[in-house]
């Protein structure tokens, strides 16, 4: 936009705008260049000096993480129970996002809110209830309980960003559809889904977001069984005397699957924070 | 299945009947005259019947919670208050 | 204009009931703790409303209330500037884009509690790339030890962690204005602050409103964070709301104060999301009918 205005003032705005860019980038960077060269880093090299970039560079710590099943259990438990949830959240929302989208019906605009408020309301406050509700049913400590604890705010926030995405598709389509007799379901996986593939595919990005990065819920209803890798992380630090290279590597391991998904969604990424809309 | 972990007591339990009572007699009115566009009251926004149920109720908690922090644990003249804001935001929001 | 269907319930039914299940169940837990006391085992004495009396003249609930409060004022007068700032900064096409955007998404697909201790790490001061800088220059820095060392901390934590998003929701709304508003602006000769006043800024509203709601909702309830790098230290100063319910609740197992703690927590959010709900949709019903379109 501002390479339009090819004024000299225009230019040194530009340059001003690069220098911000790549100062923020590089206060974004920083902390994970510092993990990631600590994760190379012996224990002791960590104590005892202080190096911008390893002496001896070691794998050591990714070899604890990857040969200790009590270590690498974490992350296959965490993979379960976000792509469990992601599947949830997903089925049930696409029919309801569906009818948000489409149809007015007694009370659609409470409904939407009450779905805000889930999105909103604090982990802390149901952290103990959901413990005792899913003790009640026998779940604690099973990738579901997580799964379903999550859907909590991954469904409402799949649900938006659905709706945000159906509703830019022409409601001729649908009605054409059914002039041509197509049934709601074979409408509906034939030709609705792959017009809004996009839009599924943010919003399970989402799901597996908000669930790969939540903690206090998913801690709290697992024991050993289902422990996600972040809870495996808390404990083990504070057990071992603090094994720095170890920590950082197995926090360099947590971001990998983050980075690999943006890459696929890194088009679709705002449009799904403003919730499909913008 | 075992439930006493949820600890239901007859006062909470009449809170949330009443509560469910509310928002089906909303229904019914709804059915029976229904409510029809929203409109703009006097807070410069467009609210509907839901709306108005919704203000009243969370008006409700704050005149509640408010009242038990400066006046004192007795209730009843809290509630008539909240009747009271609950008229006045169906008449006028 | 959407048709008036109320078979449309069936096709919400499946969320709802999934969604009630996580939400109303234990919300209904909750309210009923709050009325009561628990001496473990299941077993529950009515106490009426005496928590909620205590809660809300402990000198506990309201310092933590305040932390939050300012905690969430501070975040939203330094991310929401910074990130419009940045989103102007960004290029609007090339390669440049999508490196931008997949760097910027990085700290937001990071586990809470790993972001956490990647800063607890790097501002220790004897192992912290920060911590060990700002003592070699001279600063008398430590966040275990000093409240206002903590406190900055934290923000700058949060500001890593989570200006992106207003980034990439603004940098969103500047895209879709299309160039021919540019092309007129500048034949009017208009200043490059009339261009952001009356152009970019009116593009960018709706995104902004989204942002400042979840940037609030998101701070005011920040947990794992604060609690990795600082546990709610030094002595209580940065014990937000949050970490101070789930001490009560699981570490004091003082279920009835947690209850009733919950319930005003959460009648504050429910507040505070209705207003900004309310406002986000009355800009939809005054600038374009129907929602969802831009």
């Amino acid at each position: 936009m501002m390479n339009l205005l090819s004024t000299r003032h225009a230019a040194r705005q530009r340059s001003y705008a690069w220098m911000v860019l790549v100062a923020y980038i590089l206060f974004l960077m920083l902390p994970l260049y510092w993990l990631l060269m600590m994760s190379f880093k012996t224990n002791q090299e960590i104590l005892s000096t202080f190096s911008l970039w390893p002496q001896e560079f070691t794998l050591q710590n990714y070899v604890t993480i990857l040969s200790d099943s009590s270590w690498y259990s974490g992350y296959i438990n965490s993979m379960m129970y976000v792509v469990m949830n992601t599947l949830i959240s997903l089925v049930v929302a696409l029919p309801a996002a569906y009818a948000f989208s489409r149809y007015r019906f007694l009370g659609d605009k409470h409904l939407f809110f009450w779905l805000l408020t889930n999105r909103m309301a604090p982990p802390a406050v149901f952290v103990l209830p959901f413990f005792q509700l899913y003790s009640a049913f026998g779940l604690i400590d099973t990738h579901i309980a997580v799964a379903l604890a999550h859907c909590l705010f991954n469904v409402p926030l799949a649900v938006w960003i659905l709706e945000g995405f159906m509703s830019s598709v022409p409601r001729e389509i649908d009605e054409t559809a059914y002039i041509d007799g197509y049934s709601f379901p074979r409408f509906f996986t034939k030709i609705f889904t792959p017009l809004i593939a996009p839009g599924i595919g943010v919003a399970a990005f989402f799901c597996f977001m908000f669930s790969w990065v939540e903690l206090l819920i998913a801690r709290t209803l697992t024991v050993t069984d289902a422990k996600p890798i972040s809870a495996i992380m808390t404990r083990t630090v504070s057990a071992s005397g603090l094994d720095w290279g170890v920590l950082a590597a197995a926090g360099m391991l947590t971001v990998i699957p983050g980075a690999l998904v943006i890459y696929f969604v890194r088009n679709h990424i705002a449009k799904g924070f403003a919730l499909g809309r913008v | 299945m075992d439930l006493s972990w949820m600890a239901w007591t007859t006062p909470t339990a009449i809170f949330f009947v009443v509560i469910l009572c509310l928002m089906l007699s909303m229904w019914v009115w709804e059915l029976i005259s229904p409510g029809g566009q929203p409109r703009r009251g006097i807070l410069r926004f467009e609210t509907t019947r839901g709306d108005r149920l919704f203000v009243t109720l969370l008006g409700s908690a704050f005149i509640n919670l408010a009242w038990l922090a400066l006046v004192g644990p007795n209730l009843w003249w809290a509630l008539a208050v909240c009747g009271l804001f609950g008229v006045l935001v169906f008449v006028f929001v | 204009m959407k048709s008036w269907n109320n078979k449309a319930w069936f096709l919400v039914l499946p969320m709802l009931l999934l969604v009630a299940f996580s939400a109303i169940i234990p919300l209904m837990t909750v309210v009923n703790y709050s009325v009561q006391d628990s001496f473990g085992n299941n077993e529950f004495y009515w106490v009426g409303l005496e928590w909620f009396k205590e809660v809300l003249e402990s000198e506990r609930f309201h310092n933590a209330l305040m932390r939050n409060l300012l905690f969430s004022a501070i975040i939203l007068l330094i991310e929401i500037p910074l990130g419009i700032a940045i989103a102007l900064a960004m290029p609007r096409r090339g390669w440049g884009v999508s490196v931008c955007l997949v760097l910027m998404a990085l700290p937001l697909l990071i586990p809470w509690n790993v972001v956490g201790t990647i800063w607890q790490v790097f501002a220790r001061v004897d192992i912290g790339l920060l911590g060990y800088t700002l003592t070699q220059l001279g600063f008398d820095y430590n966040y275990t030890q000093d409240v206002v060392d903590a406190w900055i901390t934290l923000i700058v934590m949060d500001v890593w962690h989570w200006t992106s998003l207003v980034v990439l929701l603004c940098y969103s709304g500047l895209v879709s204005i299309p160039q021919a508003y540019y092309q007129a602006a500048r034949i009017d000769g208009a200043s490059r602050w009339a261009v952001f006043r009356y152009i970019q800024l009116p593009k960018m509203r709706r995104v902004l409103v989204i942002a400042v709601l979840l940037r609030f909702m998101d701070s005011f309830m920040i947990y794992t964070e604060p609690f990795v790098v600082t546990g709610g230290g030094p002595g209580n100063a940065t014990t937000f709301l949050s970490i101070d319910l789930v001490q009560m609740a699981i570490g004091q197992f003082d279920l009835g104060p947690a209850a009733a703690m919950s319930l005003i927590y959460f009648l504050i959010i429910l507040l505070v999301s209705w207003v900004f709900y309310t406002v986000m949709t009355q800009q939809d019903a005054d600038s374009a009918p129907g929602r969802g379109q831009s």
